[in-house]
């Protein structure tokens, strides 16, 4: 170690997803729907002196051979509204809303978002993403027709007017650009944080040179040491090409995690979560995202497919498609070959094992060494149960993180912001 | 005993005093004229919206959910507009009002027809306002299929077969319209009340035989889609020709309030609303009431104008129910699609909803204008 300060952590609470991350088949599950559960998830984050909350989006259900996908959580609520909602019981913490840039007009996410800073008193954020897919079009108006190459054009042109209008205030905005020709001016004065906090996901070249010159957030996928660390250092290394200091990006991966009172408890917890995460039916369908093919009646306990997988399949709409079917079905052969596994087995082994595992002390060291050596600035936790899966983590990790010396005891400053020690963004 | 009164409020800051204090963007004023209102026991409050850039104010829907968790039993209706929103964001949007008050949701439909909030979203001219409103009654049938497109059991969480949803209980609602179509199914679950309630402004002038084109298309929508019509009149006379006509043309579920300016600086006026309030042969099932100083007024109408309609047996002790349609006396709605079966039986599916929905609006439109 250099004799540097100590990095902060920032902490951020994923409400769980409609994905197969999230158990449901757990007693201890409750509603994805009412809003008890989000408030008792956002409370829970507050108490342990979290950066924000954040909700993802999701406009078209997803589906499989044609139908809607019914193995995992499915349905949420519309985002803003909730966090507007949460602002209500809630004093601190910021309110991240997941907005899609493509079936959004910028002048109605600039005001909604204006609206969710003032109301929340400057703490929102929106995590701005994009969408080309005509599937997820079906259910607009302006369809999904926008070329791949133009998505983030339209996002990023998207951000920078949200940001004109935020600056004007109640004062007039013209734009001219390549996607928005606009003239109009807000009801709403500047937000109290100039520029409500925009956090960006993308992991392309394209995405990351976004996220470079626009994001103040990155919520990345790289929560793996190494490519943690080549991530950090790629993305943070763009952004002096846009005059902008590598405090001035915050990169904070998803993360899963598993508690226990010891190391082996802890892993013998996350064995049976995974186990949880992965039914039966849930491994079959892993196996037609990768094969394209039916395999309804394919044993989960028995090995895997013998058939190739199908590269040029519409099998699953709504989801990104695996990369190299075929290329990846061969190592998954070879890896369930050499370490004698069932189809559902080798799906537990090959998909998301919990980023941290371990008991309290374990897994605080392990997030401030991730954070100290520069494979992240901070964690984006993805809890498995809804609504209690945070309670463990913020009543015996937070303290351990605080007592490192890493983890704010308290909130120092009313905004997102502030939180996350982002400058009050020059008027322009 | 005589028919109960229904009883609304607009919460709106008074328009002279929204510059000269940042009242409006401060959730507590909202929470404090809401509680009144409750106190008061209303059936619901409405909070306007547009895009235009006056008044000052942040979005409508987004206040009343900001202030949802801080009131208990009065109904929260914003004003969405139609023109420039997409009708998916505008139905899960109304829908999570209703989630996150526990089933108090409503929808004051509006159009934009100012030129300034077209050049703001840079999407389309300006249209005239029968068009508008003809749009508006497509995004009010996207928004009540999509509210209806996942059936209240749903959700099973079946651990012996996998499944976390039935989704032969889920459907498409596919529908085509001239301005957009819409694939479907909602991506958030039924709310509480089935539907949120759907308020509808109407003109008395927009019922009169030479009404404007605009005014006609209003009419339509509102006798297709709205629960609740907001009824402005001149006089009585008018009101009670107004009301009559509607309630003619719709169902029985319909309630229909007359907007009635509520400025109460004195007695005298608390004496003058209080008469007006107690009229008998009015045609209408209550009134929506319009303060000047939203604080004074509703104050006035919490202490003393509630308690004197109470003791004649005008107004409701208490809320008998949690939703909003529970204080409307309004039934919770059956899912168009339950029992229709199969999703992906889309054809079956939509014929169902066809053959089981009131008229289309090309024929409200046509009844109303021939």
């Amino acid at each position: 170690m250099t004799d540097r300060p100590l990095k902060q952590v920032h902490l951020a609470a994923h409400f769980p997803g409609v994905n197969n991350t999230t158990v449901w088949s757990d007693p201890a599950s409750g509603s994805h729907i009412e809003f008890d559960s989000f408030r008792h998830l956002a409370q829970t984050a507050e108490r342990g002196k979290f950066d924000f909350f954040f909700l993802a989006e999701g406009l078209r259900l997803r589906e499989t051979k044609g139908r809607i996908h019914d193995l995992d959580v499915v349905g949420r609520p519309e985002s803003i509204t909730v966090l507007n909602a949460l602002a209500a019981v809630t004093e601190r913490i910021g309110l991240a809303a997941t907005v899609n840039a493509t079936f959004n007009e910028p002048y109605e996410l600039a005001r909604r978002f204006a609206s969710l800073d003032h109301l929340s008193g400057g703490r929102a954020a929106w995590n701005v993403v994009t969408s080309s897919d005509a599937f997820t079009g079906e259910n607009f108006r302006r369809g999904g027709y926008l070329d791949r190459a133009d998505r983030y054009t339209r996002a990023a042109e998207s951000v920078q007017l949200a940001r004109e209008f935020w600056d004007a205030g109640e004062e007039p905005v013209r734009h001219r650009g390549p996607q928005f020709e606009v003239e109009g001016r807000l009801s709403l004065p500047r937000p109290p944080q100039g520029h409500p906090v925009v956090i960006q996901a993308g992991d392309s070249a394209e995405g990351r040179e976004f996220a470079a010159a626009t994001a103040d957030v990155v919520f990345s996928r790289h929560s793996d040491f190494a490519a943690g660390r080549a991530f950090h250092a790629d993305v943070k290394g763009r952004l002096a090409g846009y005059g902008r200091k590598p405090d001035e990006l915050k990169i904070m991966p998803a993360a899963t995690f598993v508690l226990g009172d010891t190391d082996a408890d802890a892993a013998e917890r996350a064995a049976e979560v995974r186990r949880a995460q992965v039914s039966p039916q849930t491994a079959i369908a892993f196996l037609e995202q990768v094969w394209g093919v039916d395999l309804a009646d394919h044993d989960p306990d028995g090995p895997l497919p013998v058939v190739d997988p199908d590269p040029d399949s519409a099998l699953v709409q709504g989801r990104v498609r695996i990369p190299d079917p075929v290329g990846t079905a061969e190592r998954w052969r070879a890896l369930a070959a050499e370490k004698g596994l069932s189809s559902r087995e080798l799906v537990i082994e090959v998909t998301g094992r919990q980023s941290f595992i371990g008991s309290p002390a374990t897994v605080a060291e392990r997030i401030d060494h991730f954070v100290q050596q520069d494979a992240a600035d901070g964690f984006i936790l993805v809890p498995h149960l809804t609504p209690g899966g945070l309670d463990e983590f913020v009543d015996r990790v937070v303290p351990l993180l605080q007592e490192r010396g890493v983890f704010r005891a308290d909130y120092t400053g009313p905004t997102l912001r502030d939180h996350l020690g982002l400058p009050l963004p020059e008027r322009r | 005993m005589p028919r109960q009164l229904h009883l609304s409020a607009a919460i709106d800051a008074a328009a002279d005093a929204a510059t000269d204090s940042p009242r409006h963007l401060d959730p507590g004023h909202y929470a404090a004229l809401a509680r009144l209102a409750e106190r008061a026991g209303l059936d619901f409050v409405t909070l306007d919206d547009s895009f235009t850039a006056e008044p000052s104010r942040p979005d409508a829907l987004a206040t009343l959910a900001r202030i949802a968790p801080l009131t208990s039993r009065i109904g929260l209706v914003p004003t969405v507009t139609t023109t420039h929103t997409e009708p998916f964001h505008t139905s899960i949007s109304l829908n999570t009002l209703d989630w996150v008050s526990g089933g108090r949701a409503g929808w004051l439909v509006g159009v934009s027809t100012t030129e300034a909030e077209a050049k703001a979203f840079g999407r389309r001219p300006v249209a005239p306002e029968d068009e508008l409103w003809a749009e508006a009654a497509d995004a009010a049938e996207v928004a009540a299929r999509l509210w209806d497109s996942w059936e209240d059991d749903a959700e099973i969480r079946d651990t012996a077969t996998g499944r976390f949803i039935d989704r032969d209980k889920l459907h498409y609602i596919d529908f085509e319209g001239r301005h957009f179509s819409v694939r479907g199914p909602s991506i958030t679950p039924r709310p509480p009340q089935g539907r949120p309630v759907v308020a509808v402004p109407v003109a008395a002038g927009d019922l009169a035989r030479d009404a404007s084109p605009g005014g006609r298309a209003r009419v339509a929508t509102a006798i297709r889609y709205a629960d609740v019509v907001l009824l402005d009149a001149p006089d009585r006379a008018a009101r009670l020709t107004a009301a009559t006509e509607l309630r003619l043309r719709s169902g029985e579920h319909l309630r229909i309030l007359a907007r009635l300016d509520s400025a109460l600086p004195d007695r005298a006026a608390e004496q003058r609303l209080l008469a007006e309030l107690t009229a008998t042969g009015t045609g209408v099932d209550g009134f929506h009431l319009v303060p000047a100083e939203p604080e004074r007024d509703l104050a006035a109408l919490a202490e003393r104008i509630a308690p004197a309609l109470r003791d004649a047996g005008l107004l409701r002790t208490g809320y008998p129910g949690r939703t909003l349609r529970d204080h409307l006396g309004l039934p919770r709605p059956a899912s168009r699609y339950a029992g229709a079966g199969n999703a992906t039986a889309t054809a079956t599916a939509t014929a169902t909803a066809t053959a089981t929905a009131r008229p289309t609006t090309a024929t409200a439109l046509a009844e109303v204008t021939r």
